[in-house]
């Protein structure tokens, strides 16, 4: 490498790493506050505390927010990435139309939060559907489908359909041939599948806003704290624990998928 | 049945569940939805007879313009930011860094944290007592807080280009990292110098990754309504405001059907119309 070159790789990473520290400074204001010993966010700092993590965990409200984000995003969870499982597997082997599908499987990413939140709260509404958490996981289901298929397809694509043949040719049926060669082969796909459509439900913000009723997630309960901040440090120490927690599932999800034969982050695929 | 159309039942059959869904959450309301902008309500009751007094409505009030046309430009405005500011960074993690990978997950990694605490974070910096105050009274530049940082479009788009970075770096560096390497040795062999190379080949090549880091940040951007209600402001309010406040306090849901299939209409025209101009200036490129 000459070394004007040289210089130029260098200037090249040297805006990257500011890029990422614009990326990186306003999320750890987070941490850095929620040890602040002080009821109002904002400058000076007055001194370090634990307080707020003791106040996050004995505050009733908010656990019960956190395990009804928990239950929706598991079963938002689980049952896109179902869904997400049938897309791949049809698509990938050539079916008329597949075009078509595959786009219609997209479409929700191109619908704007506040529109799909409101029209799904329409639906509901003049279908007498009470609403619940039961609807915010109908509400996820859109929401999460899109990346679930986006992660499988590309998994699907990067395996040699030529070993289905073979366990066909050595007698398995369908079936078998899906749960001992495709499912094994999928599998990192899977997990990337789960953990991505968990973190896009336990996320939202809007959908839950508006199909939640009383039964009040995670965000829309932060969303409560945010504009009548007396409990907001406690919201603040379990911003920072869900920082830690989502980054480690998120590391843990781009190892799985980096074991197979792709190297791009989960969200390249969509 | 021949072995083709059987194939093709199955898959169907297979496919059917996710449809079902999609069709129950996502084509279902919306067509609900265009119904819903046909009608008219008077109270509590639905008038399903179909007018266009909702969009009349929405024409008569030049509020109404006032803030579709300033979400379109601060949408705008922020895609067009995020991705001048991260084609760098997608075109370094592409050609040029070791550890791509490493380098995609410390991109991705802050988007996954809670939008809403993203958003909120912002507010702590422009605030009154926020950072930027702070570190402007420590280096006595100012005597008191400045308060233009917060609550004005600038500060919207200025949190938006922060909470989409992902959706720029990650579709372009894929449309980078599947450029041949031998179009760019070509290019340099018949003389272009590092510059004309990029705007002459490697740019017009990353099109497809920009056109796709423009819909993926412009449409949810434009529906924000997290980033408007904590920074925007009264003059920062967008169109998500005003519906939301269709469903809640005005009680007028045909007007917010209305207005969200006029939201839906105008960004996949903006889409559509930003997709072509950009796909026909990179072929115009010589």
């Amino acid at each position: 490498m000459t070394r004007a070159r040289y210089g130029k790789v260098r200037g090249a990473a040297a805006y990257a790493i500011l890029y990422l520290l614009f990326l990186y400074a306003p999320v750890l204001l987070l941490p850095l506050f929620s040890f602040n010993d002080s009821v109002f966010v904002a400058f000076p700092l007055s001194g370090l505390t634990g307080r707020w993590y003791s106040a996050m965990a004995a505050d009733e409200e908010m656990r019960i927010a956190l395990f009804n984000s928990l239950k929706v995003g598991i079963a938002a969870s689980v049952a896109s990435t179902l869904l997400g499982l049938t897309i791949a597997q049809v698509l990938t082997r050539g079916i008329p139309g597949r075009r078509l599908f595959a786009g219609f499987s997209n479409l929700p990413l191109f619908i704007p939060d506040i529109v799909l939140g409101i029209s799904l709260l329409i639906l509901m509404t003049r279908l007498a559907i009470p609403l619940s958490l039961a609807t915010v996981i109908l509400g996820h289901l859109a929401l999460c489908l899109p990346f679930a298929a986006g992660v499988l397809l590309s998994r699907f694509e990067g395996f040699d359909l030529s070993l289905e043949d073979a366990s066909r040719d050595l007698g398995e049926n369908a079936w078998m041939t899906f749960f001992r060669v495709t499912l094994p082969l999928v599998l990192p796909g899977i997990a990337a599948s789960l953990i991505l459509s968990f973190v896009v439900s336990f996320d939202d913000f809007l959908i839950a806003f508006f199909l939640c009723g009383t039964d009040t997630t995670l965000p829309v309960y932060i969303w409560g704290e945010l504009r009548f901040p007396y409990k907001l440090p406690n919201v603040l120490a379990l911003g920072s624990t869900i920082l830690l927690a989502s980054t480690i599932l998120i590391v843990c999800a781009e190892w799985l998928r980096r074991r197979g034969t792709q190297s791009q982050p989960a969200a390249v695929a969509i | 049945m021949t072995p083709a159309v059987a194939h093709a039942a199955r898959g169907y059959l297979l496919l059917t569940p996710a449809m079902a869904v999609l069709a129950f959450t996502m084509a279902a309301p919306l067509g609900l939805l265009l119904a819903y902008s046909f009608w008219t309500q008077h109270g509590l009751v639905v008038d399903t007879r179909l007018t266009l007094a909702a969009y009349a409505a929405i024409l008569s009030d030049p509020g109404f313009a006032l803030v579709f046309l300033r979400s379109l430009a601060i949408a705008a405005m922020a895609s067009l930011a995020a991705i001048v500011l991260a084609y760098p960074v997608a075109w370094f993690i592409a050609f040029r860094a070791r550890a791509k990978f490493l380098w995609l997950l410390l991109v991705t990694i802050p988007f996954w944290t809670s939008y809403l605490l993203r958003v909120f974070a912002w507010k702590v910096i422009l605030g009154y007592n926020g950072v930027i105050n702070s570190g402007l009274m420590a280096l006595h530049l100012v005597a008191t807080p400045v308060t233009f940082l917060l609550y004005n479009p600038v500060a919207v788009v200025l949190t938006l280009i922060h909470g989409y970075a992902p959706f720029a770096v990650l579709p372009i560096y894929v449309s980078l990292e599947k450029i041949d390497p031998s179009l760019l040795e070509a290019a340099a062999d018949l003389g272009d110098n590092p510059a004309k190379r990029f705007f002459r080949v490697t740019l017009p090549l990353s099109m497809s990754g920009v056109i796709a880091a423009f819909v993926l940040i412009f449409i949810p951007a434009t529906g924000d309504y997290v980033t408007p209600s904590l920074v925007g402001g009264a003059n920062g309010l967008m169109i998500a405001n005003l519906i939301q406040a269709q469903f809640g306090r005005a009680d007028n849901w045909p007007l917010g059907a209305a207005l969200a299939i006029t939201t839906i209409a105008a960004v996949s025209l903006l889409c559509v119309l930003a997709a072509t101009g950009a796909r026909r200036a990179a072929s115009r490129i010589r």
